[in-house]
């Protein structure tokens, strides 16, 4: 989150709020989630760091939300360093695994009745994107997100069926093996 | 938007091979679609779907159980009502297509109406209305060899629906189609599903479930889950927002 405000004031000194709409225009439908308090927040630890200073107004009052927001050379630099970075989000499949592992170790329960529950949860977010993106007024730039998340979940889906398929054959508890 | 079955299988199975080698790609399958339900049917390749598919429109004549359209048994039917009945009330969309290749957009659309009998003046006129319909208006005389795979598809969903069908059942109906031209064939669902149509839909491609009232995960031949997504709007996202 950080990183992303002190991005989003590269372009010019803007107000909390601005940074906000350009956020949300950016996230589209992902977007609507976003809370305004969480940008002034970050803009206040961003200015404890010496990141981004800011000034007030001219008559008004002192508040987060009429103070215009710039960076300072150190948060340019930190911009700078953001951009080159590669790190990219991994997706953590590790704890759904040994929970399947588990399950069947203690015979506590079904994997296969594990793996359908979450194939419906994955699906039901599959859905609810793939609905907003369904939606013509979304801008294609936003769309973009939304093409990501599906493919993210599609993915996860695929590997479920692989996980429904080598468990089906295993020996587990309730169900009879290669029904 | 929901009501009495529209579609009605008991028992259902499609058995090949013999005591040796005994294939159950459907095995005693008990479906219920009300009137206006949007189905998905998904599973891995090989799971029996699109025989299940083919035993609901008649396609296939089922080893055992019974199918019902609309009140009717269609499984012990003559092939010629049988022939006549699969033209006249229900749908079909494939993944390849199947468009007459010499045919025109709007040929292809009219030609079920005009075996039906139907006047060429009414069957053209009712084409034109659904090409419109399915955004390709301006695409009438085109051959489908002068169509993207989204428009060829478009063009064969118009076909599906110009005997106003009682059920559009389509087999895999995005598997050849890119990610924009997916987005279209859900969003015609979509705008089919809100019209009331009932739609029975099999495909391995998840993105379908965003245009299902339910969803039914099939394997080995037999239904092994069986899940009415509520008709939310977005809300929950991948990640979301942090």
């Amino acid at each position: 989150m950080q990183d992303v405000v002190l991005a989003m004031l590269a372009k010019e000194p803007a107000h909390g709020y601005e940074l906000r709409s350009r956020m949300r225009a950016a996230l589209g439908p992902l977007g609507e989630a976003m809370n305004a308090g969480q940008i002034y927040v970050t803009l206040a630890r961003l200015g404890r760091a010496g990141l981004v200073t800011s000034e007030r107004a001219e008559g008004l009052p002192d508040r987060p939300d009429r103070r215009v927001y710039a960076l300072t050379p150190a948060g340019q630099q930190r911009v700078a360093g953001w951009l080159a970075e590669v790190s990219w989000p991994k997706p953590d499949l590790t704890e759904f695994h040994l929970k399947l592992v588990a399950a069947a170790a203690a015979r506590l329960a079904d994997p296969v009745a594990l793996v359908d529950a979450q194939r419906r949860e994955v699906l039901r977010r599959l859905r609810d994107i793939q609905r907003a993106a369904l939606d013509r007024s979304v801008d294609p730039v936003a769309g973009l997100l939304l093409e990501g998340v599906v493919l993210r979940l599609r993915a996860d889906l695929e590997w479920l069926e692989n996980c429904e398929r080598t468990w089906t054959g295993r020996d587990r508890t309730g169900r009879k093996a290669g029904a | 938007m929901t009501g009495s079955p529209v579609l009605q299988a008991r028992g259902l199975s499609m058995l090949y091979g013999d005591e040796r080698a005994l294939v159950r790609a459907v095995d005693e399958v008990d479906l219920e679609v009300p009137a206006g339900q949007s189905l998905a049917v998904m599973g891995p390749s090989g799971c029996g779907k699109s025989t299940l598919l083919h035993l609901l429109g008649g396609l296939q004549r089922p080893t055992g159980g019974q199918v019902w359209l609309a009140g009717h048994r269609i499984d012990t039917m003559s092939e010629r009502d049988l022939a006549r009945l699969r033209r006249d009330r229900i749908g079909f969309v494939f993944q390849a297509f199947h468009l007459m290749d010499e045919l025109t957009a709007v040929e292809n659309v009219e030609l079920a109406a005009l075996l039906a009998g139907q006047s060429p003046g009414r069957a053209r006129k009712r084409a034109m209305y659904l090409l419109d319909r399915v955004g390709l208006a301006d695409r009438a005389a085109h051959l489908p060899s002068a169509l993207s795979g989204g428009q060829r598809q478009r063009v064969a969903i118009a076909r599906a629906l110009s005997n106003e069908p009682l059920v559009v059942l389509a087999d895999e109906p995005t598997g050849n189609l890119d990610s924009a031209a997916t987005l279209e064939v859900l969003r015609l669902f979509e705008e089919l599903h809100a019209a009331g149509q009932t739609l029975v839909v099999v495909t391995h491609d998840a993105r379908i479930a965003a245009v299902a009232d339910r969803v039914i995960a099939m394997r080995d031949g037999a239904f092994a889950d069986d899940s009415q997504l509520a008709n939310a709007a977005t809300g929950t996202g991948y990640g979301g927002w942090r």
